[in-house]
């Protein structure tokens, strides 16, 4: 019997999981994934927990009621894994053989490489919403808090979901407003990037509706360090943003375990090439989801999209067949602007994301970079969606996983 | 497009970026950096060399890469290019602006 080993019960995993139980079969395969925690984590939910729009029990289920029965689960630490000999360590000392690896422990954040960011106003008037904690505080702070100067922060690039903090940017405009509490509230957003986001003709509709709403961007800016006692926060050139709520999003780190198994980079994510998930240095290794350096976005869409390449290239592999060199970056995202509405991208490595219509060329019903109710209904429905068909490795009707160029405005 | 500099014909791109490494030259280097109100001191050439063998290496460029380089440490790349000094460098370097990946 072969053993294959799923590291991560997130996302990424928990779908690998669904794929690859139907193809990969008792007595001749054995399934196994690892996870440390006893929750699973709707993500994308806690950009709405701090709005009271979500409450916890929205976004949390247990990992056990989306891993498919003939797959074997374990609730453990994973302390390291031995590449050279096949082989993960856990925490408790237990060891596990593999013959195939998936790494899918995705990413998190490091507030502490940030000087005085985890320092004593954390939590207090230093927020992030990127762990449930944090957007659990942040919504008890906002729930009662008088006005000032709310900053919306990246820290540097790349970060999961790199849409979310202009997502909380706007929302945040929408719930003052909705709080008669606007003018008592003056929002900044501020990047490392040069602009609103990476590519250009999104940065152009998406800082169109940050001037739109009154949102101040600056751009360009590194931070330094976060001063708990003055309120403000510094980058390298000297320049000063005072905050009396600052929403940072902290540098995003794949798990220490890849730095205890030599398999990270700076950031502890894992090289992988780009077109095919597999390890740069190990055969048998594949990569899935936020966990690998591919240059595509760290999002759920993404990893939806991966794991169907992923298990063909899997499936590719056991027979010695050459691998797929098909994954192209497709991501897609809706884009929350506040009021009830959103944008929706859709882009690659190649094609910046433009206007047209998605997913049928010409139809639509949902529009690309346009802000529209339907894309807001699109966004809430992902909930549902996610718990129901994306864990669950079922194929989304009429959305490949490589993009469709079709309906799409390049010039 | 096109544009002269330093006596020269170069191609760049709608921001300004060399498209064609093969154009770039010290004088293209010391003129691009004249535009961006930077006198080059040996201690810019180091940086601007080091950012190009790793572009050649097809090293993925950020602030904190340059900053753990052990050529300069990211206090010093701000004081040598001023306000967005990775953007700033890879222009006059001749080299691409570099994707924060997204
Ligand atoms: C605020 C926010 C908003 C977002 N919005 C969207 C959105 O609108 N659309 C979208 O597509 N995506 C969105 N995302 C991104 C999406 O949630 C992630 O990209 C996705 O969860 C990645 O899946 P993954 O499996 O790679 O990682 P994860 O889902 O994070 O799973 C990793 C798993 O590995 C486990 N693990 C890690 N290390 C260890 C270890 N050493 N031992 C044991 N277990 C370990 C963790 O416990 C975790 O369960 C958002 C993310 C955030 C934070």
């Amino acid at each position: 019997m072969k053993n294959l080993v799923i590291l991560g019960a997130g996302t990424a995993g928990t779908m690998m999981a669904n794929h690859l139980h139907h193809e990969l079969k008792q007595p001749d395969w054995q399934i196994t994934i690892v996870d440390e925690r006893e929750e699973h984590h709707y993500q994308p939910g806690y950009l709405f927990l701090p709005f009271d729009i979500y409450t916890p029990d929205d976004i949390i289920k247990t990992i056990e009621e989306f891993i498919p029965k003939d797959v074997t689960l374990l609730k453990r630490k994973i302390e390291r894994i031995v590449p050279n000999e096949n082989k993960i360590q856990l925490k408790d000392g237990a060891e596990l053989n593999y013959d195939i690896l998936i790494v899918a422990t995705g990413a998190k954040i490091a507030p502490e490489e940030t000087e005085g960011m985890k320092g004593e106003e954390w939590q207090k008037s230093v927020f992030d919403f990127y762990t449930f904690e944090g957007a659990l505080a942040l919504r008890n702070k906002l729930r009662d808090w008088e006005g000032g100067k709310l900053v919306v922060h990246i820290t540097e690039m790349p970060i999961k979901c790199p849409v979310a903090p202009l997502e909380f940017a706007f929302l945040a405009d929408s719930f003052f407003k909705h709080k008669h509490m606007r003018d008592k509230v003056e929002i900044t957003y501020v990047t490392p990037l040069s602009g609103a986001f990476t590519k250009p003709k999104a940065t152009e509709a998406l800082e169109h509706l940050l001037h739109e709403k009154g949102i101040k961007i600056e751009s360009d800016f590194a931070i330094e360090h976060v001063d708990n006692e003055s309120k403000t926060i510094v980058d390298y050139g000297g320049r000063e943003i005072q905050f009396d709520i600052l929403v940072t999003v902290p540098t995003n780190k794949g798990d220490e375990l890849m730095e205890r198994s030599g398999m990270g980079d700076d950031l502890n994510y894992v090289p992988t090439h780009k077109s095919t998930l597999q390890s740069k240095n190990f055969a048998n290794v594949f990569v899935i989801g936020d966990a690998s350096n591919i240059p595509a976005s760290k999002a759920g869409s993404v990893a939806h999209f991966e794991a169907e390449i992923l298990t063909e290239n899997i499936l590719r592999y056991v027979k010695a067949e050459p691998l797929k060199e098909e994954f192209d970056g497709h991501a897609n995202c809706f884009i929350e602007t506040g009021g009830g509405k959103a944008l929706l991208i859709d882009f690659n490595y190649t094609h910046e994301p433009v206007e047209g219509s998605f997913p049928f060329a010409g139809i639509g019903p949902l529009r690309l970079l346009k802000e529209s109710r339907m894309n807001h209904m699109g966004k809430l429905a992902f909930r549902w969606i996610y718990w129901n068909v994306l864990l669950k490795g079922t194929h989304i009707p009429f959305v490949s996983a490589t993009m469709s160029e079709s309906g799409k405005h390049y010039n | 497009m096109e544009k002269t500099i330093a006596g020269k014909i170069i191609t760049v791109n709608e921001e300004g970026y060399l498209t064609d490494f093969s154009q770039w030259d010290e004088n293209v280097g010391t003129e691009l950096a004249s535009e961006a109100n930077i006198d080059l001191t040996p201690r810019h050439w180091e940086v601007l060399k080091y950012l190009q063998k790793e572009q050649q290496n097809q090293v993925a460029l950020s602030i904190r890469r340059v900053g753990k380089s052990g050529v300069v440490d990211i206090k010093e790349f701000y004081s040598l290019f001023p306000n967005a000094p990775l953007k700033t460098s890879t222009k006059i370097a001749g080299i691409p602006k570099p994707a924060s990946c997204i």
